[in-house]
């Protein structure tokens, strides 16, 4: 580590092979904490940011993992429900051209000759389905931490979409936002701050905002 | 399982399953005096092991013999032999990817042996724990001290902590578990310490409590499956990435490796407030410092006490952990000193050549004193190499006999 952070993260292409935000001194946020480009703020403000960035996008995408697909236990089935009622909230919130997709990913094996972008998700090439619908703000919730900072990471490198990390764990550096230790209520608290907004955001204002993130980036020179 | 649940529940054996803050830092500890090899039973004893996997070679045979005194006793779950080194690593492989707490030792060319398996492990996020008591890996055979083999580990994206003593050894065998296996974590780790000068001498120890253990591991925090033929990383071994050649299927390989590097980095937290910090520091404001990691700061320390006999100040830093490397800490220590002495047990200089790598003007290292092949390093060694460095004429030791 030769750097203390925070490194900025925000939406790419940033980079033939970006580096690991971790190595570049992010740290992880504290219980009650999230990070919003790796800046570490109260989990409140967290879920105002992420509710503004999926109503500012033009394809929020959720990205449910095998951790909340499969009814392995009773936590996952209830999980599996409020993020099912997220994505309702968002169709029935978000700007009437926004379109707002629900793409699982249902196993992280390594799918040849390429995956269906239509209907999957992969973290071994997700920039597959991010280019191919469009997506330019998503979040990933029961993937795997490490299959999730793997495809987190690609998507940072080679697409300008904008990522949202609600982690079940310690949370995620390589996300553009990321809340730790997500539970039913978090997600449903996320679908509140939705409707609360709705209206509030201009449709395809995610676009202005990153763009504002970017020059900021420039006149502050954190991004290296 | 949450492992948070069952505090306060005790286990088969009657140990009570404890908080590991509480057990680390308020808990009454018991003064012993123990050698090395008996305080990593006595660790282990404490530590809700699921399987320990044994092979002989020196110094560790006898750790790993006392903790087959363990398994005999029902405090160790399971405990196999394996053929070789390389066998072990791979079975301690897959009882951790069953999602056991798995833990084994090893020690020079057995290190070696099993190297291939390291890189597999990080790159799997296996929170396995393995002792490496070192000892010379090269020909003609010396089973002496000697920390070469650490310099080997070092990019295999494990966690490595080199332990100066056996109270070192004792609290972070324990506290390894606890930081290798947080989910943001989820690595490897390598406590080592210098063969024979730990493991075959007696120290006072203070132990916690018999009856107190670890909480058990749990395996459902992985930031990976447990064991599923049908994902990685066990999927990846019969479709690796590599097999494929495209862009992404590269990148993907690209960014795993960062993925386990930057665990390593995310370790810090974990670690700090369990270690007090990566490195333990001493009169850094001093002009002469001597910094290094393993016996050879106590060697320092002694030095330190010959040189103030003779009126020169000399600081200390001790390096607990290697991998996360130290870097601003090192840096921020260092930053007075005119001459930073490095002694090392082993011939290549690695520890000097990292910290040339970390601090501006690396010119102020000065590379050892050496040692190598299980020579001892008496403390006027260090001394002569600091006064002869400094411009003072001194008679060497080494012709003491003459």
């Amino acid at each position: 580590m030769n750097q203390s952070g925070p490194y900025v993260v925000r939406p790419g292409p940033e980079a033939f092979l970006p580096p690991a935000a971790a190595s570049m001194g992010n740290a992880l946020p504290d219980p009650g904490q999230a990070h919003i480009n790796g800046r570490i703020v109260p989990e409140e403000e967290a879920f105002e940011e992420a509710a503004r960035m999926f109503l500012g996008g033009t394809v929020p995408t959720i990205f449910p993992g095998p951790l909340v697909l499969w009814a392995w236990n009773e936590k996952a089935k209830k999980k599996a429900k409020a993020i099912k009622f997220l994505y309702d909230t968002l169709k029935e919130c978000a700007p009437q051209d926004a379109k707002p997709m629900l793409i699982p990913m249902p196993d992280y094996r390594p799918k040849y000759p390429k995956i269906n972008p239509e209907v999957e998700i992969n973290p071994n090439h997700p920039n597959l389905t991010i280019w191919h619908n469009k997506i330019d703000v998503c979040m990933f919730v029961g993937v795997h931490c490490h299959q999730a900072n793997l495809s987190l990471k690609i998507i940072r490198g080679g697409t300008t979409c904008y990522t949202i990390a609600m982690c079940a764990q310690a949370g995620h550096e390589d996300a553009c936002l990321s809340f730790r230790d997500a539970s039913v209520e978090k997600i449903m608290h996320l679908a509140e701050w939705v409707k609360k907004l709705k209206g509030a955001v201009p449709f395809g204002a995610l676009k202005k905002h990153v763009a504002a993130l970017e020059s900021k980036d420039r006149v502050g020179g954190t991004r290296n | 399982m949450d492992s948070h649940s069952i505090i306060g529940t005790k286990n088969k054996k009657g140990q009570t399953f404890t908080d590991p803050y509480h057990l680390f830092f308020e808990a009454q500890r018991i003064p012993s005096f123990f050698t090395g090899s008996e305080v990593i039973k006595e660790a282990i004893r404490r530590a809700s092991v699921d399987l320990m996997v044994a092979y002989p070679i020196t110094p560790q045979s006898e750790a790993a013999a006392l903790i087959g005194e363990l398994y005999a006793e029902g405090y160790v779950t399971d405990y196999m032999r394996g053929e070789n080194e390389f066998g072990v690593m791979s079975e301690c492989a897959g009882g951790s990817f069953g999602g056991a707490r798995v833990f084994t030792t090893t020690a020079g060319p057995g290190t070696m042996r099993a190297m291939e398996n390291f890189p597999m492990w990080s790159g799997a996020r296996l929170p396995i724990e393995m002792i490496v008591t070192c000892r010379g890996i090269n020909s003609p055979l010396s089973i002496q001290p000697d920390t070469l083999e650490i310099y080997f580990l070092l990019e295999t994206g494990m966690l490595v902590w080199h332990a100066e003593t056996a109270q070192d050894f004792y609290d972070w065998i324990l506290m390894g578990f606890m930081v290798a296996e947080q989910p943001d974590v989820h690595l490897p780790i390598a406590i080592c310490c210098d063969g024979f000068f730990v493991t075959h001498t007696k120290d006072v120890v203070n132990l916690t409590p018999a009856d107190m253990c670890l909480p058990p591991y749990d395996p459902y925090r992985s930031p990976v499956p447990c064991m599923d033929m049908e994902c990685p990383p066990v999927r990846m071994m019969r479709d690796p990435f590599i097999m494929k050649s495209n862009y992404i299927s590269y990148a993907t390989h690209a960014s795993w490796q960062q993925e386990v590097r930057a665990a390593i980095e995310r370790s810090r937290k974990h670690t700090i407030p369990l270690l007090h910090g990566l490195i333990e520091t001493e009169n850094t404001d001093a002009e002469i410092l001597i910094v290094s990691s393993g016996t050879a700061v106590s060697q320092g320390r002694e030095a330190i006490r010959l040189l103030a006999d003779e009126g020169l100040r000399v600081g200390l830093v001790k390096i607990k952990s290697l991998r996360p490397w130290p870097y601003h800490e090192i840096r921020e220590a260092t930053k007075h000193a005119k001459h930073i002495f490095v002694p090392e047990f082993n011939v290549a200089g690695w520890m000097a050549r990292e910290i040339k790598s970390t601090i501006p003007d690396s010119d102020r290292v000065v590379v050892g004193p050496h040692v190598a092949g299980g020579m001892t390093m008496p403390p006027e060694v260090i001394v002569e190499h600091i006064q002869r460095t400094l411009g003072k004429s001194v008679a060497t030791l080494a012709g003491r006999g003459s």
